[in-house]
């Protein structure tokens, strides 16, 4: 199973840009590399990404094997209400990983 | 196809007529890798949340609580929080082990807990969850400075000694030793890269050249394929003497597991 | 130094002439124009207004920090829309396409990306009022010196 790695502030002012962080594990195989016989490794990566503040989506991303390994990525959100944000990776051969986390606004 | 600047056989050809002494640098003038790092990879190890070698650390904690083999226990059932009892460990292997005869590295520390006290099968070497828990034990020793475990146990002695030489020996087609790199050359450019005092102070680090998370025997022995020299099988007594010598020479540096390097 | 080295002799011995012989063909500075067209149509690209910071000199072309951010007051009726990155020379020239809007709040964005080698990197921002917003920065990609065997 993948590891993923989450920031959101747990607690925000109402209307305050928030900074987003998301990492998880993932080799991003691209598909274009050979093995030590020639043969190429099939490609294997994340293709989608988003996060829903409690369940609307306020960002979301195609990846292209270009994406380096263990991909990262820094978004912002306005800080609306407090509730969930859920963060949901889909990728070749049926990849799929979940993870949520709170944000108290105030 | 990248190309791989010219300098690169200058700086070997330097490097293999060199002729003088090889001089440990001295401890005000040590370096960790981290030190020689563009600013970029510096604050990719610097935030846990953007240092991906911590997804292995959040890997060996989920391991660490796990029950394994057929006595069913976890490595939190003995040694309790991590926290506390890994805390400075990473900071003195590798240690001599009596069963063994001879030093032996974390990982083999770990593997023989998991035969004996939890009658699991070994890990296998590089594998992702030996990698994992040896991170995750290294974690708890961050910024911690590495012991002089030699001045505290005189049977690593002739092992250090063995690691010295080693390090000092020409080898591979390139007929280099690592002193003439690592001690000589430091600071130079091998390539893109910046040639480090190979300090081994944040293993099992994430390198950006691998991809992934990996450990100090699989960097060994990546430096033995760039002399064109034979490689040892892991888990090899000469890495293990390898390693105890660079503990050593970097003995005051501080811990840094997970290190991010190129 | 010059002509072939013993070194070079040594690395197509190691079978860098047959991974020569099995990579596909790299994407072009033209293929790289074709899949910004597919994103634009037929708007045209202003400069300005939006910044692509990537290091100048990468240490690995393996993870390339890259930072992407738009001038935009982010409101309902202003906002950035996506920002897609594009490169000159991998074996495809997209790299990621990234969906925001008002409830970003700010439109900047940072990720990590590879690049094969030297080339020039390309951001294109799509405005709410159908413009389209571009930067482009060119990266050094250099090589660690001594590479393991491929697994």
């Amino acid at each position: 199973m993948s590891r993923a790695l989450i920031s959101v502030p747990p607690k925000a002012k109402k209307g305050e840009v928030v900074q987003i962080k998301a990492l998880i594990q993932h080799v991003m195989e691209t598909g274009f590399r050979p093995n030590s016989s020639g043969v190429l490794l099939p490609r294997d990566i994340i293709t989608s990404f988003k996060c829903l503040y409690n369940g609307t989506e306020v960002f979301a991303c195609e990846m292209f094997p270009a994406m380096a390994a263990n991909p990262f990525l820094t978004f912002h959100t306005l800080a609306t209400e407090s509730g969930t944000l859920e963060f949901q990776w889909t990728g070749d051969n049926g990849f799929s990983v979940k993870e949520s986390a709170k944000i108290q606004v105030e | 196809m990248r190309r791989r600047p010219r300098g690169f056989l200058a700086a070997l050809v330097v490097a293999a007529t060199a002729g003088a002494a090889l001089a440990q640098a001295p401890p005000g003038e040590r370096r960790t890798g981290y030190e020689l790092l563009g600013p970029t990879t510096k604050a990719m190890q610097d935030d846990d949340m953007a240092n991906p070698g911590m997804l292995w650390v959040l890997d060996g904690e989920a391991l660490w609580a796990r029950p394994a083999g057929s006595a069913g226990k976890a490595c939190a059932g003995c040694h309790g929080d991590a926290a506390e009892s890994m805390k400075g460990v990473a900071a003195r292997y590798p240690a001599f082990d009596d069963k063994a005869g001879r030093p032996i590295d974390l990982e083999q520390r770990i593997n023989q807990c998991r035969v004996d006290r939890q009658e699991a099968p070994a890990l296998a070497r590089e594998s992702r969850e030996l990698n994992a828990l040896t991170v995750f034990i290294a974690r708890q020793s961050r910024s911690l400075p590495i012991e002089d475990v030699v001045a505290k146990d005189e049977r690593l002695k002739p092992f250090l000694e063995a690691g010295k030489a080693l390090f000092e020996r020409r080898q591979g087609q390139l007929n280099l030793s690592c002193a003439q790199c690592h001690e000589e050359l430091w600071d130079k450019h091998l390539a893109g890269n910046t040639i480090s005092q190979a300090h081994p102070t944040g293993y099992p680090q994430y390198r950006l050249e691998w991809q992934t998370l990996g450990s100090l025997q699989r960097r060994l022995r990546n430096c033995l394929i760039g002399l064109r020299a034979e490689t040892y099988a892991y888990g090899a007594p000469e890495y293990v003497d390898l390693a105890l010598y660079l503990m050593w020479r970097a003995r005051g540096l501080p811990i840094e597991a997970p290190a991010v390097r190129p | 130094m010059t002509g072939m080295t013993r070194r070079d002799i040594l690395h197509c011995a190691a079978g860098g002439a047959v991974l020569l012989a099995v990579r596909p063909a790299a994407a072009t500075p033209a293929a790289m124009q074709e899949a910004i067209r597919q994103v634009v149509g037929s708007a045209r690209l202003t400069p300005g207004r939006m910044q692509l910071s990537v290091p100048p000199l990468s240490e690995n072309g393996n993870t390339v920090p890259c930072t992407v951010t738009v001038e935009s007051a982010m409101t309902a009726q202003d906002h950035v829309k996506a920002i897609h990155i594009f490169n000159e020379k991998n074996p495809q020239p997209n790299v990621i396409s990234m969906q925001l809007g008002p409830r970003a709040g700010r439109a900047s964005v940072s990720t990590r990306i590879r690049l094969s080698e030297t080339q020039t990197v390309t951001a294109i921002a799509q405005m709410s009022d159908g413009s389209f917003r571009s930067h482009s920065a060119n990266v050094i990609v250099t090589q660690g010196a001594c590479l393991e065997d491929t697994p």
